[in-house]
C-alpha cells in the first residue's frame, strides 16, 4: 500500500513538474468543443440539442490522446521495469498510474465541462447530470485506455493504432453519459443511464488493470 | 489424444492437406445448390420481390461475422492460457476471414435497404453493432501488424480480442439502449410472416456452405502462416551458418 501510494505521489510530482500535459489536453478539449459552433453553425437551439454529445465526444478525444502518458516515458527510460521489481503486482502499478492519469485529465475535463456547457446554451437542468456522469465515467475512459496503451508500448507511432483499439470499447462510456444528460434535459429520468454508466465503471476497475497487466508485461519480456 | 498432438507443426499441416479439400469442394457444392434454390427456385417474396435474395448472402455472412469473432476469442483464449503454438495462428488467420464477412454482411445490407427501406445506410441498433464488430476486427489485425515479434503479437493481439469479446455484449447491449431511446422502432422491423420452408432450407444451405468455406480458407491461411515461418526460419538459418 505504501509504493502504491509512492507511485501516485510520484507520478503526481511528475505532471505537475512537467506542467504541460494536463494543460495541453484541457486546451484541445476546449479547442474540440469550440470548432462544433463553427461547423454547424452558432444557432441556440440547435447548439443546445447537440451540447451533451459533443461535450462527451470531445471528452473522450482529449483523454484518448493523453492515454500515451500513461507508460509510454517510463517504459523508454526503464522506469517501469524497475517498478515491476519493487514487488507491488503489476496490476496495482497499473491501477496507480490510471488514477494518476485520471487526476491528471479526467478531473480538469470534468471542471471545465461546465463552463464549455454555458458556451454550447446547453438546457439548466442537464448540468448536474453532466458533472455526475463525466464523474462516473472518466474512470472508465482512463481504465479502458490503459488496455490500448499498454499493448501498443512496444509499437513506434502508436498514436493511431490505440485510437482505433481504444475508441470501440469506449462506445457504451458515451453512450450511457450522453443518453443521461440528455434524459435529464428532457426533464425524465436520468437514473438508470448514470446506474448503468456507474455499472460499467464498477466492472472496469478490477478487470482493466488485470488485462492491462498482462499487456504491461509482455511488453516488459 | 491431448490437445497438443497437433501442436507438431508438420503433423497439422498433413491432416490440414488432407481436409481441405473435403472442405473446400463441399462449400463449392453447396455454394451451387444454394446459389441455385436461392436464385431460381425460390419464389420471390409477395412484399419484397426479389430483393428477398440478397437475404441468402446477408444473413450466413452476419452469422459468420459473429461466429468468427467468437472463433478468433475462442482460439485467443486457449492460445493465452494452455500457450498453444497453433491457437496464436487461428486466430490470426481468421481474423481477416471474419472481416471479410463482416464487410459482407454490411455491404449487402446496404444494397438490400436501398429499395427496401430507401436508404442505403440508417443508425439501427443492428447495423449499428455489426459496424463497430468490424471496427474490432479491423484493431485485431491492425495491432498484429504493428508488432513485429510474432510471439509478442500474437499474445497482445489475444489480450485484445478478449476484452473485445467481453465488450462486444456491452457494446450490443448500449447501442440497443441507445437506439430505442433516440427512435422507436417502426421502420426497421422486419414484420413477415415466419419465415417459410422454401426459403429456410436455401437458408441453411448457404450457411453450411459459408461455414465449409471458412473452415477450408481457415486451413489455408494457417498452412501459409507455417510454411512462412518455416522459410524465414530457414533464411534465418542460412544468414547465420
Amino acid at each position: 500500500m505504501k509504493s502504491f501510494r509512492a507511485i501516485i505521489a510520484r507520478d503526481l510530482l511528475l505532471a505537475v513538474r512537467q506542467g504541460g500535459a494536463t494543460f495541453l489536453a484541457l486546451v484541445f478539449f476546449l479547442l474540440t468543443v469550440t470548432l462544433f459552433p463553427l461547423g454547424i453553425g452558432p444557432e441556440p437551439a440547435v447548439l443546445a440539442r447537440v451540447a451533451p454529445g459533443v461535450l462527451w465526444v470531445a471528452a473522450l478525444l482529449a483523454a484518448m490522446l493523453s492515454l500515451d502518458r500513461l507508460f509510454q516515458a517510463d517504459f523508454e527510460d526503464g522506469s517501469l521495469e524497475q517498478l515491476t521489481l519493487s514487488g507491488l503486482p503489476v496490476g496495482f502499478i497499473v491501477l496507480a498510474k490510471i488514477i494518476t492519469h485520471w487526476l491528471t485529465t479526467g478531473l480538469p475535463l470534468l471542471l471545465a465541462a461546465p463552463v464549455l456547457a454555458v458556451l454550447l446554451n446547453m438546457n439548466d437542468e442537464g448540468f448536474a447530470a453532466l458533472l455526475l456522469t463525466m464523474l462516473i465515467g472518466t474512470p472508465a475512459l482512463s481504465l479502458i485506455g490503459a488496455i490500448g496503451a499498454a499493448l501498443t508500448l512496444t509499437v513506434r507511432r502508436g498514436g493511431v493504432l490505440l485510437s482505433l483499439l481504444v475508441l470501440p470499447l469506449y462506445i457504451p462510456v458515451l453512450i450511457f453519459g450522453v443518453s443521461a444528460i440528455d434524459a435529464a434535459v428532457h426533464g425524465l429520468n436520468a437514473k438508470p443511464h448514470i446506474l448503468l454508466l456507474a455499472a460499467l465503471t464498477m466492472a472496469a476497475i478490477p478487470l482493466c488493470p488485470w488485462a492491462a497487466a498482462a499487456a504491461v508485461k509482455l511488453s516488459l519480456e | 489424444m491431448s490437445m497438443h498432438y497437433f501442436a507438431n507443426p508438420a503433423r497439422f499441416t498433413r491432416l490440414a492437406g488432407r481436409i481441405q479439400p473435403w472442405a473446400g469442394g463441399l462449400a463449392a457444392l453447396l455454394l451451387l445448390v444454394g446459389l441455385y434454390l436461392a436464385l431460381v427456385e425460390v419464389p420471390a417474396d409477395y412484399q419484397q420481390g426479389d430483393t428477398v435474395r440478397i437475404m441468402f448472402v446477408h444473413v450466413p455472412s452476419a452469422w459468420m461475422a459473429m461466429f468468427c469473432y467468437m472463433f478468433l476469442a475462442g482460439a485467443s483464449a486457449v492460445g493465452l492460457i494452455w500457450k498453444h503454438p497453433l491457437a496464436d495462428l487461428a486466430a490470426k488467420a481468421s481474423a481477416p476471414i471474419g472481416a471479410g464477412f463482416t464487410f459482407l454482411a454490411l455491404v449487402t445490407g446496404s444494397i438490400w435497404g436501398k429499395p427496401m427501406w430507401g436508404t442505403w445506410w440508417v443508425w439501427d441498433a443492428r447495423l449499428t453493432s455489426v459496424l463497430i464488430l468490424f471496427f474490432l476486427y479491423l484493431g485485431y489485425m491492425a495491432l498484429w501488424q504493428a508488432i513485429e515479434d510474432s510471439q509478442k503479437a500474437g499474445k497482445a493481439a489475444a489480450v485484445l480480442a478478449l476484452v473485445g469479446a467481453v465488450n462486444v455484449p456491452i457494446i450490443k447491449f448500449s447501442v440497443d439502449w441507445w437506439n430505442t431511446l433516440h427512435q422507436p422502432a417502426s421502420v426497421l422491423r422486419m414484420d413477415g410472416p415466419a419465415i417459410h420452408s422454401s426459403m429456410l432450407w436455401p437458408l441453411l444451405i448457404m450457411a453450411l456452405a459459408f461455414k465449409a468455406y471458412f473452415v477450408a480458407l481457415l486451413l489455408t491461411r494457417m498452412r501459409m502462416e507455417l510454411n512462412l515461418r518455416r522459410i524465414r526460419a530457414l533464411r534465418l538459418a542460412e544468414r547465420t551458418s
